[in-house]
């Protein structure tokens, strides 16, 4: 009885399956997606969540007990809150320098480069070619004591004879900068190429001047680009540390990363602040997100 | 400077074109082009694409800049000056409303740019003239393509131009839509007075609507003139072929009795009036519009009178639309005629493929052009897109 029973279910789960074979394809194929999202992500980060909740053993520094302890979010949020205003703060200037330097190189590159527009755009590109770090370290040649900038700065007077650009927030704010300005000129140059010339034109036409007609049609026309490029570069400045440790100081341009790769790496029993900071990272950074595209999304725009 | 600037936006008058010139490269778009647009006038610039008469219009709203010659309203050289510095505006092809703003602020755009106090209500009481007065607060992306095409014009007109331009401003709608859209944009030009430059490749709408109409070919104007002159006698086959259909058949010169011209071909002769003929050496071609000739079963009686006969020929084609029918008739030594006519019997048309016919019409309604190489120029147009 059971055996004809299962028989039945057996056969009628076939016929499903072949009717439905269709509609399953697209599930089969995200699979191996899901998979590595589950693997590498969603299990790291509850792993991660549970390890901000842990407490230390007292009297066994480096070992730890599973537990709630919401104290280590308010240690590490009251202990390093500098950094994390450091963190946003480089990375909000960055973000401004990346937009001011970022706009004209994508306008020119959009508007005005004609047969030009290639050779930019592998410029622009050109330096991926070569590893983050590397360039971050070449950096520091450029911004050396004897390097080319400042020994120009001091020759103009404009910089103290024993003032320095490394070791200061000015190399990791430049270093930021440079390092995320393709993430800000691509996005701005794809919405900008993109635009309709005729709406340039017919803001001349309608009484609007070169620069009246940028404010009013060509800048709202390329939101969607800066939305984009000012995302991309503000969300991995806020969480780098490489700038602050290669370009900067080991006391006063430490950024949040630093602290968490410090905490995780080289202080003893700092895991659990490690992985609450980072947990406090990324939810401050969802948090201005959602704040910065509700008031400047551009979602109703085609 | 500023006294200028002054001048170029308060310019008043006619719309003046000085032999004007445009070459790109080595392409000529405009060739040495001069004109006189009355104030208030209805214009349309006909043309088949690349004609030169986007250009031409681009030319009057500062968006290129001549290599020859002047624009001018008025007394007041716009040469050289900026589009925005202009008393023009223009309706453009794809309408290019800006998609980030409402239909209320784009229409208002143009006022607020002039630092107008009113300019929402000046934007209100133009949406008003389109009729669209309920989509202020929509965006052009959530419009039809006629709705849209209206937010354009009033967009435009809000600023009350000296010149209002229109560059193919129908061109992406239906038929049906496209023919309101016709007598709307008349309705709106006699209630506000402007002076409208309508550029078009559809002799329809051409004629439908402009005063006057000039028709371009190859950067120079062809002739230029009310609608019904254009049509009744055109100067050159080009004219003849681009606005609407011609029966056009090489002919030669036969000398003059009075007030009439004699032409023959294929033993025929055939006499045409003498204010009609606008050639009389060289090669000519006598024209005659189908809708002016008829269609006969039996040769007509109409020797020595004023009616011109043709034929025996035979039918090659038929086509009943509604309001007329259309034959083609081959008649030999003549070619292939096109006859319309208009479907005012009771009885039903019992012409069919293959029948003998002949062909007569008023020897008053014929015209002589230029004949030649230029014979076919101007023809198949109609499927011709828009540039």
């Amino acid at each position: 009885m059971s055996v004809m029973a299962h028989a039945t279910a057996a056969q009628s789960g076939a016929g499903e399956a072949t009717a439905k074979r269709g509609g399953w394809t697209p599930y089969w194929l995200l699979l191996p997606g899901l998979l590595w999202l589950v693997v590498f992500f969603i299990v790291p980060t509850v792993q991660l969540f549970t390890v901000s909740l842990q407490s230390q053993f007292p009297d066994y520094p480096g070992y730890y007990y599973r537990d709630v302890n919401v104290g280590n979010y308010a240690t590490a949020f009251s202990q390093f809150l500098g950094h994390f205003g450091r963190s946003l703060f480089f990375a909000g200037l960055a973000t401004i320098f990346g937009f001011l330097l970022g706009y004209p190189l994508a306008y020119a590159m959009a508007f005005k480069a004609g047969k030009w527009r290639n050779v930019m755009m592998i410029c622009v590109i050109a330096p991926f070619f070569t590893s983050f770090i590397l360039r971050t370290i070449a950096w520091r040649q450029i911004l050396a004591d004897e390097g080319p900038v400042v020994s120009t700065l001091k020759f103009l007077h404009v910089m103290p004879e024993n003032g320095r650009i490394t070791e200061t927030a000015i190399a990791v704010v430049a270093g930021l900068t440079y390092n995320f300005l393709p993430f800000m000129v691509l996005p701005i140059y794809a919405s900008l190429e993109r635009a309709d010339p005729r709406l340039i034109e017919a803001g001349g036409d309608l009484y609007a001047n070169g620069f009246t007609t940028f404010r009013t049609v060509t800048l709202p026309l390329s939101m969607p680009g800066v939305l984009a490029g000012t995302l991309l570069t503000f969300i991995p400045a806020a969480g780098d540390y490489v700038n602050a440790e290669l370009l900067g100081s080991d006391i006063s341009t430490k950024m949040v990363g630093n602290v968490i790769e410090s905490q995780f790496f080289k202080v003893p029993g700092g895991f659990p602040t490690a992985a609450s900071l980072s947990f406090t990272l990324m939810a401050l950074i969802l948090v201005l997100v959602m704040v910065y595209v509700r008031r400047f999304g551009t979602e109703e725009l085609v | 400077m500023a006294g200028n600037a002054d001048a170029l936006k308060n310019a008043q008058g006619d719309l003046r074109i000085e032999s004007v010139t445009k070459r790109f490269g080595d392409f000529v778009a405009v060739d040495d082009l001069s004109l006189v647009v009355p104030r208030g006038s209805f214009f349309a610039l006909l043309g088949p694409s690349g004609c030169g008469k986007t250009t031409m219009l681009r030319m009057i709203a500062g968006l290129e800049q001549p290599t020859l010659g002047r624009v001018l309203i008025g007394e007041t050289d716009l040469t050289g000056s900026r589009p925005y510095e202009r008393p023009v505006n223009t309706v453009f092809q794809s309408y290019a409303l800006f998609p980030h703003l409402t239909i209320r602020d784009n229409v208002a755009f143009g006022p607020k740019r002039r630092k107008a106090a009113d300019a929402e209500k000046q934007a209100d009481e133009a949406l008003a003239l389109v009729q669209l007065s309920h989509l202020a607060a929509r965006k052009p992306a959530q419009l039809s393509g006629g709705q849209q095409q209206r937010v354009a014009v009033a967009r435009a007109i809000v600023n009350r131009p000296e010149v209002l331009l229109l560059d193919e401003p129908l061109g992406a709608l239906d038929l049906k839509l496209r023919r309101q859209m016709q007598i709307e944009l008349k309705r709106i030009q006699s209630e506000v007075g402007l002076t409208f430059v309508h550029v078009t490749h559809d002799q329809e709408e051409a004629m439908t609507m402009a005063d006057t109409v000039a028709v371009m070919n190859e950067g120079r104007i062809e002739q230029m003139g009310p609608p019904e002159i254009l049509y009744d006698l055109p100067r050159t086959p080009f004219v003849a072929n681009f606005l609407g259909q011609t029966n056009l058949i090489p002919v030669t010169y036969g000398g003059r009795d009075g007030d009439w011209q004699r032409v023959s071909a294929s033993g025929r002769t055939f006499q045409v009036a003498a204010a009609r003929t606008n050639e009389t050496s060289g090669a000519l071609a006598l024209g005659v519009r189908p809708e002016k000739v008829r269609i006969h079963e039996t040769e007509p009686d109409g020797r020595g009178g004023l009616t011109s006969v043709i034929g025996p020929g035979t039918v090659a084609d038929v086509s009943f639309t509604g309001v007329s029918t259309q034959y083609l008739v081959d008649v030999p030594g003549f070619g292939r005629w096109g006859v319309f006519e208009q479907n005012l019997d009771v009885e039903r048309i019992d012409t069919r493929v293959g029948d003998t016919a002949w062909l007569s019409w008023d020897a008053g309604h014929s015209f002589v052009v230029t004949g030649g190489e230029e014979l076919h120029a101007g023809m198949e147009t109609i499927d011709e897109a828009a540039p």
